[in-house]
């Protein structure tokens, strides 16, 4: 599909694991709660900065594998991730050119894309949220984005992954 | 590169349309849970290395403890042990009255239990969905359906058994429903999670019903699941509204379910035999 060189796969890799890694770790209540979904914001990230090669496929894949680590049902966070690789493709020209901190509203907004279709489907299969807190992890995703977005940055310069 | 791209949606399209079939099937035909239980093996490595902070930290202080610490531990322990014998030689006594009484009776004897000890996995969950995954599967002889319960009481049954991990609800999922009986008066009902871990729900009490704050909930045996007489709970509300048929009554599980570190397994020889009641089982059921 493209002719673009391909560097650095592994780092990529490396980065959703280490995502997957943050997600299980505990943490006190309180501090629990605006957990950020590390993996989305690593799949954004990378959906962002090179488009080319992580889409929607790479989405409902990570989001397949986040199912099986979190006990979900098979697809359920497939379903949200894939939506949002779509729609961090459609919109990261409009997104990555102003500084991260601007980018973090952004974030958020498809941070809570993933929230309501991961809840969603939650609730089609009898587990309605009971409280207005379950979009709480999108707001600690958006605190948490200019840091991230720095590191993953600094990463893929590092690595040169194209 | 990709100005536009009609064929994002397409694709878009298409996975959203796998997801939904993979969800339908996971669901309601559980064919996949092949896929899961090798993707699951997968993910075993990771689950430990997510431990491996926490246990290095017990390590250390089991290993670093002083010795003062620890004997001191140690007399504790023994006291404790001393205390739990004595109480166990009256129960040893009771279980063989019990069980001459029974067969005077001719019904069915309890049939001692097995147990299995198994680790929390210090994985967070959906924090909507009261489930904990423990380090003993399949290889170990967990199986779907068994109970759990930890020093307290009991916490839940496994509902998914991977070759090296088992998935448990636990009572307070909101999905959960447990046969339960009012220890003093032998009153039989359910026990209902609400998704908070402090409470669970008894509906179908009637408003005239003997029920008071601080009574025990046992199981009640019935559904087949949970052998019976195990604690579950203590009564910490009662309100009768004259309004509503049913007394709202809440109880808080005796087992400290947000502080799960070991789980017991119970593996039952067979199912105690009990007259068929009008309860529901055990199983998770919509509410």
């Amino acid at each position: 599909m493209t002719t673009a060189p391909r560097a650095g796969g592994w780092v990529i890799a490396l980065s959703f694991l280490v995502a997957f890694l943050l997600a299980g770790v505990p943490l006190p209540d309180s501090l629990d709660r605006f957990r950020p979904d590390w993996v989305a914001m690593v799949l954004i990230y990378w959906g962002m900065a090179l488009p080319h090669r992580v889409g929607i496929g790479v989405g409902w894949l990570v989001g397949l594998l986040l199912d099986v680590g979190r006990g979900a049902l098979l697809g359920q966070h497939a379903l949200a991730l894939a939506a949002v690789a779509y729609l961090t493709g459609q919109t990261y020209r409009r997104i990555r050119v102003v500084p991260p901190w601007q980018q973090a509203f952004s974030i958020l907004v498809l941070l809570l894309v993933e929230q309501v279709l991961v809840f969603w489907i939650s609730g089609v299969i009898g587990y309605p949220p009971r409280d207005w807190w379950y979009l709480a992890p999108a707001v600690g995703g958006m605190v948490c984005w200019p840091l991230l977005f720095v590191i993953l940055r600094d990463v893929r310069r590092y690595f040169q992954v194209t | 590169m990709f100005a536009v791209n009609p064929s994002a949606i397409l694709r878009l399209g298409l996975w959203m349309a796998l997801s939904i079939v993979t969800m339908t099937v996971d669901h309601r035909y559980h064919y996949l849970d092949g896929v899961r239980d090798v993707l699951a093996t997968a993910f075993y490595p990771l689950h430990y290395l997510v431990r491996l902070p926490t246990d290095t930290r017990n390590w250390l202080t089991e290993n670093l403890a002083t010795r003062g610490a620890l004997l001191e531990e140690n007399a504790r322990l023994r006291e404790k042990q001393i205390f739990l014998n004595a109480q166990l030689q009256k129960l040893t006594t009771l279980e063989a009255e019990n069980r001459r009484l029974r067969s005077l009776l001719e019904s069915a004897v309890n049939t001692p239990e097995r147990v299995l000890i198994a680790e929390m996995l210090a994985v967070d969950f959906d924090p909507y969905r009261h489930y904990i995954l423990l380090n003993r599967g399949r290889r170990h002889g967990v199986y779907v359906g068994q109970p759990a319960l930890d020093q307290h009481g009991i916490i839940g049954q496994i509902v998914r058994a991977d070759p090296f991990t088992s998935t448990a609800i636990l009572i307070t999922d909101s999905n959960h429903a447990l046969p339960i009986q009012i220890n003093r008066t032998g009153v039989r009902t359910l026990a209902l999670g609400t998704g908070n871990f402090q409470e669970l729900e008894l509906p179908h009490i009637p408003n005239n019903e003997d029920v008071k704050v601080g009574d025990l909930l046992v199981t009640s045996g019935l559904g087949g699941r949970f052998p019976r007489g195990y604690p579950v709970g203590t009564v910490t509300r009662v309100e009768f509204d004259p309004g509503s048929p049913f007394a709202r009554i809440i109880a808080k599980p005796v087992a400290q379910l947000d502080r799960i570190r070991e789980v017991m397994l119970l593996e039952q020889g067979a199912t105690e035999s009990e007259p068929a009641a009008p309860a529901a089982p055990a199983a998770p059921q919509q509410p």
